[in-house]
């Protein structure tokens, strides 16, 4: 049994008033938007449900959605793959492990708008160095012009940008595991891929699924790096659910609709992030 | 099942190493026979473990050959010496079932699916795991654990040795005793060339025929376990096998006899020139009588511990330790006299023959 | 003192702890003695106060402290795993819970240097805790248990990683560095033979519950139940179920016990014999010796003595003979059971020579 020590809660209370005021708060203010109509002036109008059915039925935030869901599903099935792979050749000792470390972890240090810059010069075909050596190749590319070269390009950069964090989790995982299990796999005749499926993939299993559910959330909540490098074009292909809501709030100053459209947008992520969570546990103590 | 044959093994962690204290395992010369059962006994960083692992390919020797039937096995890779291995620490696959861990070595080696069955059935009752054969290996108790990986090393029929390192560390007492019962009825029944690594005396001569002591990365006796107990051929040996380890006295000389102090004790034969060395007797606790007659002793403490109790005296200045039965009394004048059959003579720690006895 | 009154510790519907009553009295070291999952280290932890009772309570010198927190009594702690601070030398190390309570420089100066000389640590006071064998390690985290005055030092086994011989000296030892400090100690253990070695008290324990508490010796020689009896024996204690018909314990067509003068009260029916490994032997002890023939299944031999495991009847035994004598498999021999030590317990488990004594 625990002792209640209710004086905890008092040490907590500085923290609850600071989530009240930065996230509880703006969540009201955008429930408000979300249900009311204006026509200026501070004038409110009752509108009940109409913004969320307006969001809901419009083919705009569909195709969003989908772009949002496409992106994500691609760099999920390319960063995953490639960090556990990464990983698994990573030396486990010796001077190359600070060397790799530090290596891996510097594209996460840099932020996100400096990453949009940077693969937005780099793609450009007047100066940029893969812009104009694929165009030396003799490849027609332009992330400007081009809805796949946009994609390539973005896909890319997210690549380049977090496939370290899937590697840095799984390695972590990896280095946990003893000599002995490599031993046993040896004396027991083990192929590399039954040391893969049953040694290591099973020890990286947990933060896999942390690296996954990171990865999902982030990828889905993409704002930075296309807006400042494609700005969601060409047309609107790489117009994702949140550069569409900045559009809608700011470019068309319709805040009903951003705001109906910005509760269902975090509603999704709940949902999405509750069901990571509960697979994740679940997994574990199903077999713990 | 083969013979397993260490060709002037030496072994070093560095990459360069230059003296002898580089070498983790120094010049080991020694044949497993085929079918016999072995201990390497030591403490721990006498080199042990890394003898064992040069046998199974987990580690490759500085120098030397090895070599399995005669036949040179030095450069080989683990998976191609057909070695089975079983470690400290349980090691299990934790997502596959306890069946299919015992499988693993089988399958792997595309044995056909209705000999593994068989062959694992019979390893699931031999460690007595049949109720669990279904369960996932992740859960189970650690003894449960060390059994599934003891059955891993047992799967496979005709692999060349079985190579035990320190199997018994995380069991139970009790069920010490059961496993190695178990293990020793094994090598009765196939008869399988088994090594096994181990710091703890009783493990080590109960389970094997022959024990190789090593310390400071050398053999420094190989022999039965009678052997090993009666004439320890190093003082290291005298000390680490036996609880308490040997009694030595320093001594002198002097004819047939050895002098310990004011008091002198007829040896069994002559030894020959001793001189400009450091001369120890040497008595086990089981050795010395403690009665009324003899060399006058003061009993500093009696500990009993059961089946018998060990006196802790002294004999002049010396500390000695004699072993007497669970009902005997230690008497009120007491005295010792060391019996002469098991006397046993060192010079610079090494043992030393004397005449009359081999 | 510390007393444990009518402990008991539930997680869930698991049970770890079963209505624990015991006593331990200032400069006594106490042995928990029982296999792993017995509920030793619950008890510790109950001990210590980093866990509460479900029910039951602590009590210290007098002051019920059930629910106190462990940061607010003096308790120390040794565990398994050798626990320094790998980043200091193990001066740094002993002196360490000192510098916590604030004590001035030469008081540190003077209590770091008392400890590691009662644990023979004295030349390795600069080296770090990782430069030294796995034995040194331990006496440190030991100092650091000893050095702060603690007055309860829980030990969870402690020499459990070691070496054979390292443990065997280390054993040896801490008898004298404990009688020295005055705390009441605890230690936890899996071992018959080493509860015997340290001599003190041993409760032993099985499934959360304390079967017996006594001085060691006592509870190892005359243990009030069958359970106590198995926890209490290395190599396993040897048992059969034979029926007392008048002045003799019988088994068809196999052995025939008399019946101690002191047990010729109890009733006619079945009981548990059990009696130790060293208490067969191939040569009757005395002239009243019973012999029994017996199979053998396999023979271990340690140099000085031979392990001879028998069955007999349905049961298994282990006869613990001096000198070396080789047996093979499946041969028949005749031992002898030394009537002088054999237990009898009834069928609840209970020894009827223990109640017999009592009656006495």
């Amino acid at each position: 049994m625990k002792t209640w020590n209710n004086k905890a809660w008092f040490m907590v209370l500085p923290v609850l008033a600071l989530v009240a005021f930065s996230a509880v708060i703006p969540l009201m203010t955008v429930v408000n938007y979300s249900v009311q109509d204006t026509f200026g002036n501070n004038v409110f109008f009752w509108a009940g449900t109409e913004w969320f059915e307006e969001v809901l039925a419009s083919d705009r935030f569909w195709a969003a959605m989908g772009r949002n869901l496409a992106f994500s599903a691609i760099i999920l099935a390319i960063e995953v793959p490639l960090g556990i792979f990464i990983a698994l050749n990573m030396p486990r000792r010796g001077w190359g492990v600070p060397v790799c470390l530090v290596f891996m972890a510097l594209p996460l240090l840099i932020p996100f708008n400096v990453v949009g810059t940077i693969w937005q010069v780099f793609g450009r075909i007047d100066i940029g160095l893969l812009g104009r050596g694929l165009y030396a190749l003799g490849l027609d590319y332009n992330y400007v012009n081009d809805p796949i070269d946009a994609w390539v390009t973005i896909i890319l950069m997210d690549v380049w940008h977090w496939t370290s964090l899937v590697v840095l989790l799984c390695y972590a995982g990896l280095v946990s595991i003893p000599d002995a299990y490599y031993q046993a796999a040896k004396i027991d005749g083990a192929s590399r891929w039954a040391v893969f499926r049953y040694i290591q993939l099973p020890k990286m299993h947990r933060v896999l699924l942390i690296a996954i559910l990171l990865r999902f959330m982030d990828s889905f909540m993409i704002y930075t790096e296309p807006f400042v490098l494609t700005g969601g074009g060409p047309g609107n292909t790489t117009t994702f659910l949140s550069i569409d809501l900045v559009k809608l709030a700011i470019g068309e100053f319709n805040l009903g609709e951003a705001a109906a459209m910005s509760i269902i947008y975090f509603l999704i992520i709940l949902l999405m992030s509750w069901v990571f969570y509960t697979v994740m546990t679940n997994y574990g103590t199903e077999k713990g | 099942m083969a013979r397993i044959e260490l060709n002037h093994i030496r072994h070093s962690y560095l990459p360069e190493p230059k003296s002898d204290a580089d070498y983790a395992l120094k010049r080991v010369q020694h044949t497993f026979e085929d079918g016999g059962a072995y201990a390497l006994l030591g403490p721990s960083g006498c080199g042990k473990t890394t003898l064992l692992n040069i046998i199974s390919g987990l580690v490759h020797a500085s120098e030397g050959r090895l070599l399995f039937d005669g036949r040179d096995v030095t450069a080989l890779p683990t998976e191609a010496r057909n070695i089975a291995q079983v470690f400290q620490f349980p090691v299990v696959y934790d997502t596959m079932t306890v069946y299919d861990n015992l499988a693993f070595p089988l399958r792997n080696r595309r044995v056909p699916e209705d000999l593994v069955d068989r062959r694992v059935r019979e390893i699931l009752a031999m460690t007595g795991l049949e109720h669990r054969a279904r369960r996932k290996a992740q859960g189970l108790t650690a003894d449960e654990k060390q059994k599934i990986s003891l059955g891993r090393g047992l799967a496979r029929s005709d692999v060349s040795a079985i190579l035990f390192d320190e199997p018994l560390t995380v069991i139970d007492p009790h069920m010490k005793w059961a496993l190695r019962t178990q293990l020793k009825e094994l090598h009765h029944r196939f008869g399988h060339t088994m090594v096994y690594v181990t710091h703890d005396q009783t493990e080590a001569l109960t389970f094997a025929d022959t024990v190789v002591v090593m310390f400071e990365g050398e053999i420094v006796q190989i022999g039965t376990p009678e052997e090993l107990f009666e004439r320890p051929r190093h003082t290291f040996v005298g000390y680490f096998i036996g609880s308490p380890g040997m009694n030595l006295l320093p001594a002198a000389i002097d004819g047939a006899a050895a002098r310990v102090g004011g008091q002198s004790i007829a040896l069994p034969g002559r030894p020959g020139p001793l001189a400009g060395q450091r001369i120890e007797l040497g008595i086990r606790p089981e050795f010395v009588r403690l009665g009324r007659q003899g060399m006058p002793v003061a009993i500093s403490k009696v500990e009993d511990i059961g089946r018998k109790k060990i006196v802790h005296a002294e004999l002049e200045g010396q500390a000695i330790a004699a072993i007497i039965g669970e009902d005997a009394e230690v008497p009120a004048e007491p005295h010792v006299i060391f019996d002469p059959a098991h006397l046993n003579l060192y010079a610079d720690s090494w043992r030393v023959d004397m005449e009359g006895r081999p | 003192m510390l007393e444990l009154k009518n402990v008991t510790k539930r997680v869930g519907a698991e049970t770890h702890i079963e209505d624990v009553s015991l006593a331990l009295a200032h400069g006594t070291l106490n042995v928990l003695l029982g296999p792993t999952l017995s509920g030793k280290t619950t008890l510790m932890r109950l001990m210590a106060g980093l866990e509460t009772p479900t029910s039951g309570s602590v009590w210290f010198d007098g002051a019920d402290l059930t629910g106190v927190p462990v940061q607010r009594r003096n308790v120390a702690m040794v565990y398994q795993q050798f626990i320094n601070y790998p980043s200091m030398t193990v001066y740094e190390n002993i002196a360490s819970p000192l510098r916590v309570t604030g004590a001035d420089r030469t008081t540190i100066d003077r209590e770091v240097r008392k400890a590691a000389e009662l644990l023979r640590l004295t030349s390795y006071l600069d080296r770090m805790p990782l430069e030294l064998s796995g034995g040194q390690q331990q006496r440190t985290a030991l100092a650091r248990a000893i050095v702060r005055n603690a007055k309860l030092v829980l030990l969870d086994e402690p020499l459990a990683n070691l070496d054979y011989k390292l443990r065997e000296e280390l054993r040896e030892e801490l008898p004298r560095i404990f009688a020295q400090s005055g705390a009441i100690f605890v230690y936890a253990t899996t071992e018959p033979s080493e509860a015997l070695l340290l001599g003190g008290n041993t409760a032993t324990l099985s499934q959360g519950r304390v079967t017996q508490f006594g001085p060691t010796i006592e509870v190892f020689r005359r243990p009030i139940d069958l359970l106590t009896a198995r926890t209490f024996a290395d190599p396993p204690l040897n048992t059969i179920v034979l029926r007392k018909n008048g002045a003799s314990f019988q088994l068809d067509g196999g052995v025939d016990l008399p019946v101690p003068a002191a047990l010729s009260g109890i009733p006619d029916g079945p009981y548990t014999i059990g009696f130790q490994p060293h208490h067969l032997s191939l040569e009757p002890a005395t002239a009243d010796a019973v012999p029994v023939g017996a199979k053998v299944v396999v023979t271990e031999i340690t140099g000085s003595e031979s392990f001879v495991h028998l069955s007999f009847a349905d049961a298994r035994w282990v006869m613990l003979a001096p000198g070396v004598h080789i047996f093979e498999p499946d041969e028949r021999i005749e031992v002898f059971i030394d009537t002088r030590h054999v237990m009898v317990f009834d069928q609840a488990g209970r020894s009827v020579s223990a109640v017999a004594r009592r009656a006495a």
